[in-house]
C-alpha cells in the first residue's frame, strides 16, 4: 500500500461505544454475506445522538462515508464485543481510526479483521480537529499532518502488516504460519 | 502468579507467564450465540473450507439467546444457520429454540410476548445458561463471542469475550494468541448491609476506577467478603468486568464453587474433571485495593455510562418512565426474589418489565411459594409484565418488536449491565443501572429510590 493517506476526518469524543458505531438492531446482518456487509456499512455511526453530532457520517443516498479517517477521544469502541463495529466502519470506507485510546476488544477486532488501522494518538486530536478537516496520515513515520502541523502517532508496529494483509488469516497465510487457501 | 496467570500458563504449556507476554493458549470451551455465531461460522467456512471439521466437537457450546422472540426474519434465519452448522458438524451442545433438528424457527407474534414459545432444549441467556448446563469448570479457559463472557470468571476460570474472526480461528484450531493481562486485586472485607447487593459492589468499584479503569486487565476478587458471596453474587460482579474495560474478572474457586459446578456437571452429564487454580503467595498486582462491604450503600450508574456513579438516595429527583429487570447479570432467580421481596403486595407506578434469564429461572419463580401464591403471581399482581420467553430481550435494544425495548426517548432504571446511549433502544433514551432491590423500589415510587426505605 501507499505510505500516505490524505483524507477528510470525522471527529467524535470520548467513550464512543459499539452501540453508537453500529446499534444492536443491525446485528442481524451477516458480515460474511457481501450484500449484508455493505448494508452494515450504510448504518455505521447511526447510533450517534444527533444533538451532539449533527453531521451525517454516511453520505445521504449512498452506503459510504466521505470521511475516510475517524478521529476519536478516549476508550473508542467500548462495550459489546461485536466485530460488526470495525466491519461497519471498514464497509463504509473508513481506512483508519486515530483515537486517544481504545477498548481492548475493538482494537483486537480491528486487527483480526484487517478492516481499519487502529492508530493511537499522543495528543488529544479530537479537540484539535473538526469534522471535514483534511489530514494526511503517514504510515512510515507514524504521523498525522493537518494544516502544516505534524502530530506524532504511536507506532502501529506489528499491527500494520496484519491490517495491510487484510486480517489475521490473510497475514498468517502470507507469512506461512498456516497453509495457503486451497 | 495471579489466578489469571496461573491458568494461562497452564493453558499455554508454560511453567510461568508474565503480564505482557503474547502466548498461544488452548481453549477448553468456545461459546457462541445467534448474533455472532453465524458470522463466526462464515469465517470458519471461508478460511478453513466448506468441508472443514471443527477442532473438537465436545468443546463448542452454542446458545441462541439474543434476538429470538422477534418476528424479524433475519433474526429467525440466524437461529437456522446455527442449527444447520450443528447438524453438519454433529455438535452435542446446542440449546436450540425448537426441538425439531430439521425445523425452522419462526416466532409467532400473534401469540404475544408473554407465554413461552420454545422447546425443551432452549436454555436462555448464554452466560447464565452456561453454568446451569454444566459448561463452566474452575481452571479452564473459556472464549465467547460476547463481551459478557467474563461472567464465568465467577467459577475460577479465565473467561473473556472475542470477535467473530478470532472465534472462527478457534473453531478450526482450538487455539488463540492472547496477551497476558496485568492483574488488579479487589480485596473485599466485611458484609453487605441489608438492602445492598452484589450489583452495588460492582457499580461502586467501576465508579471508583472509572469505566475504562481496568482496560486490558484482569480483575481478581479476593478476601473474606468475596468468599462469603454465593455464586449468583459472584456472577453479577464478574459479569461487569467488561464495563470497566477489563479483559476478565475472576474469583478463586472454593467449596461454594465446587458444589455448584459438580452438581451441574453431574445433572447434565458434562465433563466433570477439572484442575482449579490455587491462590499463590507470589502474586504481583498493578493495583491492590481493599473495600469494606459494610460501608457500601445502594448505588446507581447514571446515564450515559456504567462508571457514572451516584448513591440511590441522592437521585430522588430523577423521575422514571419505566423499570426493567432481566439479563445475564440481573435476571437470575436470586435477582427476581430480591425484586419480588420489595414489590409484593404493592403496585408499580411505572411500566415495569421482567425477563428471566433462563427457562430454569421461569420454573423457579413459578415453583417458589409465598403465602400460597407463586413468586411469579406476586410479581404479576404488583403490575410487573413478566415474560416466560427468557432471552437478552431489551437489555441491548434489539429488533424494534423486542419485549421491553424503548422505542421512544424514555428514562428507565434497569438491573442490566450497560447504559451507553441507545443501549436499550432509542438513542435519546436514558438508562440508570441499579440492583434488583433499587430497581424494585424505584418502580414503586416512579422515581429513583433507596430500597432500604422499602424493606
Amino acid at each position: 500500500m501507499s505510505d500516505q493517506l490524505t483524507a477528510r476526518v470525522f471527529v467524535v469524543g470520548d467513550n464512543i461505544d459499539t452501540d453508537q458505531i453500529i446499534p444492536a438492531q443491525y446485528l442481524t446482518l451477516l458480515p460474511t454475506v457481501p450484500e449484508e456487509y455493505a448494508l452494515l456499512g450504510s448504518y455505521a455511526m447511526i447510533g450517534l445522538p444527533e444533538g451532539a453530532y449533527p453531521t451525517k457520517f454516511i453520505t445521504p443516498g449512498t452506503q459510504e462515508t466521505e470521511y475516510v479517517v475517524m478521529v476519536a477521544g478516549k476508550n473508542f469502541g467500548c462495550g459489546s464485543s461485536r466485530e460488526h463495529a470495525p466491519i461497519a466502519l471498514g464497509a463504509a470506507g473508513v481506512r483508519a481510526v486515530v483515537a486517544q485510546g481504545y477498548a481492548r476488544i475493538f482494537f483486537r477486532n480491528s486487527v483480526a479483521t484487517g478492516e481499519v488501522f487502529p492508530y493511537e494518538s499522543v495528543d488529544r486530536l479530537c479537540d484539535v480537529l473538526k469534522t471535514g478537516d483534511e489530514v494526511t496520515l503517514d504510515f512510515s513515520n507514524d504521523t498525522l499532518t493537518h494544516a502544516g502541523t505534524v502530530y506524532a502517532l504511536k507506532p502501529l508496529g506489528e499491527v500494520r502488516p496484519v491490517v495491510e494483509a487484510g486480517g489475521i488469516f490473510a497475514y498468517a497465510r502470507q507469512t506461512g504460519m498456516i497453509p495457503a487457501a486451497s | 502468579m495471579t489466578l489469571t496467570e496461573t491458568i494461562l500458563a497452564r493453558a499455554s504449556g508454560r511453567a510461568r507467564v508474565e503480564p505482557g507476554d503474547n502466548i498461544w493458549v488452548n481453549t477448553d470451551v468456545l461459546l457462541t450465540h445467534d448474533v455472532c455465531g453465524p458470522g463466526t461460522i462464515g469465517v470458519f467456512h471461508r478460511e478453513f473450507g466448506r468441508d472443514a471439521k471443527v477442532w473438537d466437537r465436545e468443546k463448542i457450546v452454542i446458545i441462541p439467546d439474543h434476538y429470538i422472540f422477534t418476528a424479524d426474519s433475519l433474526s429467525n434465519r440466524n437461529v437456522d444457520i446455527l442449527r444447520d452448522f450443528v447438524r453438519e458438524q454433529h455438535l452435542p451442545y446446542f440449546y436450540d429454540v425448537i426441538d425439531d433438528p430439521e425445523g425452522h424457527w419462526q416466532f409467532d407474534a400473534a401469540r404475544g410476548q408473554l407465554k413461552r414459545q420454545y422447546g425443551r432444549s432452549f436454555a436462555g441467556v448464554c452466560h447464565t445458561a452456561l453454568p446451569e448446563k454444566g459448561h463452566v469448570r474452575p481452571g479452564e479457559v473459556l472464549f465467547g463471542t460476547d463481551s459478557h463472557t467474563c461472567m464465568a470468571g465467577a467459577f475460577g476460570e479465565f473467561a473473556t469475550g472475542i470477535g467473530n474472526t478470532d472465534a472462527g480461528f478457534i473453531l478450526g484450531t482450538g487455539k488463540l494468541l492472547i496477551k497476558v493481562p496485568e492483574t488488579m486485586r479487589f480485596y473485599l472485607d466485611g458484609a453487605l448491609q441489608k438492602g445492598v447487593m452484589a450489583k452495588d459492589v460492582i457499580l461502586h468499584v467501576i465508579g471508583e476506577i472509572g469505566f475504562d479503569g481496568a482496560t486490558y486487565r484482569a480483575m481478581q476478587w479476593q478476601g473474606p467478603g468475596a468468599s462469603a458471596l454465593g455464586m449468583d453474587d459472584r456472577m453479577t460482579i464478574t459479569n461487569m468486568a467488561i464495563e470497566a474495560g477489563g479483559k476478565n474478572g475472576i474469583f478463586a474457586a472454593d467449596q461454594t464453587t465446587f458444589d455448584f459446578v459438580d452438581a451441574r456437571c453431574a445433572a447434565n452429564g458434562t465433563k466433570a474433571d477439572y484442575q482449579p487454580a490455587e491462590l499463590s503467595r507470589d502474586q504481583r498486582f498493578v493495583y491492590d485495593q481493599a473495600f469494606d462491604l459494610s460501608a457500601l450503600e445502594p448505588t446507581v450508574a447514571m446515564h450515559p455510562n456504567p462508571g457514572n456513579r451516584a448513591l440511590a438516595k441522592t437521585l430522588g429527583h430523577i423521575t422514571l418512565d419505566r423499570a426493567y429487570i432481566g439479563s445475564c447479570t440481573g435476571g437470575k432467580t436470586s435477582d427476581f426474589l430480591a425484586f419480588a421481596e420489595i414489590v409484593r403486595g404493592k403496585r408499580v407506578a411505572v411500566d415495569t418489565f421482567g425477563v428471566p434469564a433462563t427457562p430454569g429461572v421461569v420454573d423457579d419463580l413459578h415453583k417458589a411459594q409465598w403465602n400460597g401464591r407463586s413468586v411469579w403471581q406476586w410479581l404479576e399482581e404488583a403490575g410487573v409484565q413478566m415474560t416466560e420467553n427468557a432471552s437478552c430481550a431489551a437489555c441491548l435494544g434489539g429488533p424494534v418488536d423486542t419485549f421491553g425495548r424503548m422505542n421512544k426517548p424514555l428514562t428507565c432504571i434497569s438491573a442490566t449491565n450497560r447504559n451507553f446511549p441507545g443501549r436499550m433502544g432509542h438513542k435519546d433514551s436514558k438508562v440508570y443501572l441499579a440492583s434488583p432491590y433499587t430497581v424494585a423500589a424505584s418502580a414503586l415510587a416512579g422515581r429513583i429510590s433507596d430500597p432500604r426505605e422499602f424493606l
